[in-house]
């Protein structure tokens, strides 16, 4: 390796640092992200003229190829992906280097001599298992995401199972390093148990909690790349997956927090068993007071104070835009209007930020959950629309309830709430709210996107 | 353990790089706004797919005729790639969507 590569290394991991502390500020963001990405072109471009000497044409037009067309793909779905489908693209991407970091680990493997020491042994194994995991892992998140795989596998036992066949796979690992048995069947066998652990793994875990998962598959993916970092004495690699690893776990905990799960628990899957059902059938909890969009214009029309509590229901329907309008309309009459956003609200950390930045809703009216909860107090109307779990007041009042201790936001201070719901079906923990049944609710039935058309059209009549 | 020692011995350099890395990573990340979370993984996302210097480097060093090495190269290049330009590209669409509004 060549001292000019050695420096454009360097200079590549200070823009990866640089770039990613600038992601973290609104203003700086965006230079930060090109600043990353400038780090990136000078490593690859380095690594492909510099590393080595008098390469064959063949090889160095494969190289070529294979950039042109990733690079094109990954264009290609960046340009095309719609925001409400970034958790599916995320955990896509997620499993794609994992599976870059793998496929390295077994041609690495082929590589190894009697000569190697068994760390570096170690250290491919390691990339072949954790590439492998997150890959097979990240798919099936995908598919949770986008649907294709709804059902949540749950055999009795199935932890012992799954934490079984992690401990077999660890085993046969440290066996394979240990007795030198470097047969090119066993670093399949070892791909093939991280593939099976990694469907294991997801397969389990329930919706509610796929901010999690895909929290810490990003910060697995890291953790790859910084194990290839290792095998090849690359610092440009090992910072970079360190980095990625960092803020996957930092998001992680702070998803886990916001939900107040063990990380421990969603990973083993025990959200939603038993208490849920038990809890609300012995409570009487009231009737449910329905009403239309033309009392519900009314009442936001001469209300001084608005939030909105937007959830993932919003975005299925496709209602962002009219959300936005709706609350133009109301600025335009006077009324003072806040978002407010619950850490997990969406399918991703941060989700329903983009989704309303998306439909030009203004960052600034967008309120975090623990600036926002002293304020429901001065609220005179506060709109629900697609979000259960997380304004449910069971989280405080009720300890058998399995979202017990979950922060909440506190819509039930405020004067008068409405509800848009299309049905009265529990919220994907699968449990009642009793708000819906509070005597300051009204619940306005109904798809969010025509709900809300008619509200606005409403409020513009009067 | 003793291998475990030596490895540490012989890559003293790497390893203070790794747990150094680690503090850096956790200072630079811990305090960003829930607003900038999706941006910061699919940029995070894009980051990881520095794992393609590592393809880059495998397909370089193989023999002309080593074709699973080739072939299994060429697909860890394809995904990085898709993983680094994706990444990056996305992120960046997102962010602008931030920057629409004053």
């Amino acid at each position: 390796m060549t001292l000019l590569l050695s420096i454009i290394y360097l200079i590549a991991t200070v823009a990866f640092v640089v770039g990613l502390k600038m992601l973290g500020h609104p203003e700086t963001a965006k230079r930060g992200n090109l600043i990353a990405a400038t780090g990136m072109v000078l490593a690859i471009l380095g690594t492909l003229f510099l590393y080595k000497q008098e390469v064959p044409v063949l090889i160095y037009s494969l190289i070529g190829l294979a950039l042109l067309l990733g690079g094109g793909i990954g264009w290609l779905i960046s340009v095309r992906v719609e925001m409400t489908k970034m958790p599916e693209l995320v955990s896509l991407f997620n499993g794609f280097g994992g599976a870059s970091a793998a496929l390295i680990g077994l041609v690495e493997f082929g590589n190894i001599t009697s000569a190697t020491e068994s760390t570096i042994v170690s250290t491919i194994v390691s990339g072949v298992i954790i590439g492998a995991v997150t890959f097979s892992g990240s798919l099936i998140a995908w598919g949770k995401l986008n649907g294709s795989l709804k059902s949540v596998v749950k055999i009795p036992q199935y932890n012992i199972v799954n934490n079984l066949f992690f401990l077999a796979t660890l085993a046969y690992a440290v066996c394979v390093v240990y007795t030198g048995d470097y047969s090119q069947i066993s670093v399949y066998a070892l791909l093939a148990a991280g593939l099976i652990y990694g469907i294991l793994f997801v397969l389990p875990i329930g919706g509610a909690d796929m901010p999690v998962v895909i929290s810490l598959l990003n910060s697995l993916t890291g953790i790859a790349a910084a194990i290839t970092g290792i095998l090849y004495d690359n610092k440009v690699m090992l910072v970079g997956g360190i980095l990625v690893g960092s803020a996957g776990i930092i998001l992680t905990v702070a998803m886990c927090k916001a939900m107040n799960r063990k990380l421990g628990s969603v990973i083993f899957g025990a959200f939603g068993a038993g208490a849920s059902a038990a809890d609300v059938g012995n409570k009487d909890l009231g009737t449910i007071k329905s009403t239309n969009p033309s009392d519900a214009a009314i009442m936001m029309n001469y209300a001084s104070n608005v939030i909105i509590v937007p959830g993932y229901g919003l975005a299925v329907a496709q209602a962002q835009h009219v959300i936005h309008e709706l609350e133009e309309l109301l600025v335009e009459k006077g009324v003072q209007v806040k978002y407010a956003i619950h850490p997990v609200a969406g399918r991703m950390p941060g989700h329903m930020n983009v989704l309303l930045a998306e439909s030009n809703v203004d960052y600034s009216l967008l309120v975090e959950m623990d600036d926002i909860n002293p304020q429901f107090t001065n609220a005179d109307v506060v709109l629900v629309v697609g979000a259960n779990d997380v304004v449910n007041p069971a989280a405080h009042n009720n300890p058998a309830s399995p979202i017990y201790g979950m922060p909440i936001l506190d819509v039930e201070n405020a004067k008068h709430i409405i509800v848009n719901k299309r049905t009265m079906n529990a919220g994907y923990a699968g449990i009642e709210n009793e708000l819906f049944y509070n005597a300051k609710t009204s619940m306005l039935f109904g798809d969010a996107k025509s709900a809300l058309t008619e509200l606005v059209s409403e409020l513009k009549n009067m | 353990m003793n291998e475990l020692i030596e490895f540490i011995n012989k890559n003293l350099e790497m390893t203070y790089v790794l747990i150094l890395a680690i503090f850096v990573g956790i200072e630079v990340i811990k305090s960003i706004p829930a607003v900038l979370h999706t941006p910061l993984m699919s940029g995070a996302n894009a980051l990881s797919g520095v794992v393609i210097v590592g393809a880059i480097i495998v397909m370089l060093s193989a023999e002309e005729d080593n074709y699973i090495a080739l072939a299994l190269g060429f697909v860890a290049v394809v995904l990085g790639i898709i993983n680094v330009v994706g990444g990056f590209a996305v992120t960046n669409r997102m962010l602008e969507m931030f920057k629409k509004k004053k």
